[in-house]
């Protein structure tokens, strides 16, 4: 079969699918309703079981329920709805449940707008949601790319027993591309944890709740080695034109790991030597790819682009340790820079 | 007539109250000893054996804490549950 | 020939004591729930859905599949869970600040949706484990600490769930009860077996609201608490809203 021309969402949803998704509840937001109306569409009639959700607090704790019931779950959203989601995210990190949550980011604060941005990065990747919990977080930065993820996601769920999140924009939502929407079967995982009625076995008990600080605390410190452990094997990233003669290396995530590409291409037909680190897990962080970099070679600065006003770069700099290295460009407000302006900046600062 | 005995634990009853109101006979009291909690549990005291397992005490206790007998004429019925004859359980 | 034989002990799904007040009809009820469920030989299909409150210690000694959510989102959580498990009988357990406060939009839109789940609704007009606040089942005049002079209208009327419950068309059986006598307590029994042969025969929605006490809280003795629940009673009907057709 050759490539299919597919908006991201609706790539994101395919991959769900395919992934052997069971539950997928959600609530119409803009940039992201393609993927609940993809799946009202198509998620019953193969097998699995649609509700459109009345709040977006309803969606999540009802992914929430079919999760704890071993199913494979899914919701999607935007900025705004992501917000309304975290107490009920920080249950589930703590029951320690595997789901699927797709943000598909828009300008805010507030009601915003909804073209493209990343200013969710904070919420997402520091946790929105309270007390001590992380979740793996994959920024997709092509359609394509999306579909690959989001199929990847349900399996890393499931290992780790943690939710993921696919972090998305506007632009990655909306744009069509070919994808290539391979047929590999799905890798399924036994949940002897879930609730499905205790018949020959000990009840299970989903319970992110003790009132014994003592207890709490192994509970939490539990979290704490899982996370330690994913840290150590899940970082995912992109090495692009990165050797001894690279000046400036542009750091970047999603739709802006994108332009960043524009860029380096631009760069050497000036004669410039720009790389790039594009970011595929923001959580894990690449804390040590960057502070490798960093070490060896030292007379290389580093540039953030992001769609906000800078909130990764407070990772970038916190690996790097050189305040003097690290320079940012942004646009906010659901602006997305083109690269000739970024090129510019470039030059002006002489960066490069 | 059918008659019954009760058995409370002490340990699980806290001293609510709602058996020695609702017992129709009245065979029930406040114990005058503190369990390990600190309630002072029901006391069953029936020396004319007026209980008819009526079962509303059981039925009233929250806590899930009286077991209700009924003693009486065995009818030797498949369904048998019945303890060993005399044995107080 | 004498013999003994036990006509009432405590349902095995029970397993050690339980974690509410002296006199707390969280105790009656879950009792009586465990009950329904054994008589019914639901045991290894139920999964109960723990909501926040007083109630939420119940996993401690209730032993099925169980779960604990956020506050007011049980129905929400009893809807995934249903809907990955149809045959799985799923139950929700919430007070009425869980319910009929933070979890309205969840009180109203799963059964509307006709989940086949039950819900079981603990109304004692206060918010216990927090400490004794207004809940929105408060009646007027009563005091608590965010009522210190007794509520009035302007902070809420009174809900009636199973009033509000009546203008939905998708719920196929609701009931409100009490357990301030044997009597009451009976056809509270009878209500909860009722809803939970719903679930079984996949009628759809069912909802059992029991005005329940809190003899703590009210500042009174467990016996003058189901005083205070008969007259609730006045305000809350006792009956049957919908009957399973």
């Amino acid at each position: 079969m050759g490539k299919i021309f597919m908006k991201g969402n609706e790539a994101i949803a395919e991959a769900a699918i395919r992934a052997g998704l069971n539950f997928y509840a959600g609530y119409p937001i803009t940039p992201a309703t393609e993927i609940l109306e993809y799946l009202a569409r198509h998620l019953p009639v193969r097998g699995g079981v649609f509700v459109q959700a009345a709040s977006e607090i309803e969606a999540i704790n009802m992914v929430y329920g079919a999760a704890a019931g071993g199913a494979r779950a899914m919701t999607s959203s935007s900025g705004p709805g992501m917000s309304l989601k975290m107490e009920c995210i920080s249950y589930i990190a703590l029951a320690e449940l595997p789901c699927v949550i797709v943000d598909i980011m828009r300008g805010g604060p507030g009601l915003g707008d909804i073209q493209p941005a990343q200013s969710d990065y904070f919420q997402i990747v520091k946790g929105g949601g309270h007390g001590d919990y992380r979740l793996i977080v994959l920024a997709p930065s092509t359609v394509q790319e999306a579909y690959d993820l989001t199929f990847e996601s349900f399996l890393l769920a499931d290992r780790w027993r943690i939710p993921v999140i696919i972090l998305g924009d506007g632009a990655l939502g909306q744009v069509k591309e070919g994808v290539d929407l391979y047929d590999k079967a799905p890798v399924l995982f036994e949940k002897p944890w879930a609730l499905s009625g205790a018949k020959g076995r000990k009840p299970n008990k989903i319970v992110p709740f003790n009132l014994e600080a003592l207890e709490l605390e192994k509970m939490n410190l539990a979290l704490q080695n899982k996370y330690r452990a994913i840290e150590a094997q899940e970082v995912r990233f992109e090495n692009v034109n990165i050797n001894s003669k690279t000046k400036l290396i542009v750091v970047a995530y999603g739709t802006c790991g994108r332009i960043a590409k524009s860029i380096i291409k631009m760069a050497v037909e000036k004669g410039l030597d720009i790389g790039l680190i594009r970011l595929i897990s923001l959580w894990p962080f690449p804390h040590n790819e960057i502070r490798y970099l960093a070490r060896n070679f030292p007379s290389t600065k580093f540039l953030v682009v992001e769609m906000s006003a800078g909130q990764m770069v407070e990772d970038v700099r916190l690996s790097v340790s050189d305040d003097t290295r690290v320079s940012f460009f942004g646009r906010m407000g659901g602006v997305v820079p083109a690269p000739e302006e970024i090129l510019r900046e470039i030059e002006r600062k002489g960066l490069c | 007539m059918k008659k019954g005995r009760i058995a409370i634990d002490a340990e699980v009853c806290k001293g609510c109250d709602f058996c020695i109101a609702f017992c129709p006979k009245k065979l029930i009291k406040k114990g005058p000893h503190p369990n390990g909690c600190g309630f002072c549990p029901a006391v069953f005291s029936d020396t004319e054996e007026k209980c008819n397992a009526c079962k509303i005490c059981g039925i009233v206790c929250p806590d899930a804490a009286i077991e209700v007998f009924q003693i009486g004429d065995c009818e030797n019925c498949d369904d048998c549950k019945c303890e060993k004859e005399g044995d107080n359980g | 020939m004498l013999k003994e034989k036990k006509i009432l002990s405590r349902p095995e799904i029970l397993t050690g004591a339980f974690t509410f007040c002296a006199g707390c009809n969280h105790g009656t009820i879950n009792k009586l729930i465990a009950e329904s469920i054994e008589s019914l030989g639901l045991r290894e299909k139920v999964i109960a859905v723990i909501g926040v409150g007083c109630c939420s210690t119940m996993y401690n000694f209730w032993d099925t599949d169980a779960i604990v959510v956020p506050h007011g989102r049980a129905q929400a959580v009893a809807t995934g869970l249903k809907r990955v498990h149809p045959d799985k009988i799923v139950f929700t357990y919430q007070g009425d600040g869980d319910l009929a406060g933070i979890g309205m939009h969840e009180a109203i839109h799963t059964p509307n949706r006709g989940e086949n789940i039950t819900t079981f609704f603990i109304n004692n007009g206060i918010y216990g484990m927090t400490g004794g606040q207004g809940a929105p089942t408060t009646l007027l005049g009563a005091k608590t600490t965010t009522t210190p002079l007794g509520r009035v209208a302007s902070e809420g009327v009174p809900i009636r769930m199973c009033e509000l419950l009546e203008t939905l068309s998708a719920p196929v059986f609701i009931q409100r009860v009490a357990l301030f006598s044997p009597a009451e307590t009976m056809k509270a029994r009878k209500a909860i077996e009722k809803a939970l042969k719903c679930q079984v025969e996949g009628r759809g929605f069912s909802f059992v609201e029991f005005l329940s006490n809190c003899p703590t809280n009210w500042k009174m003795t467990p016996l003058e608490s189901l005083e205070y629940v008969r007259k609730m009673s006045d305000y809350f009907p006792l009956k049957v809203f919908r009957e399973p057709q």
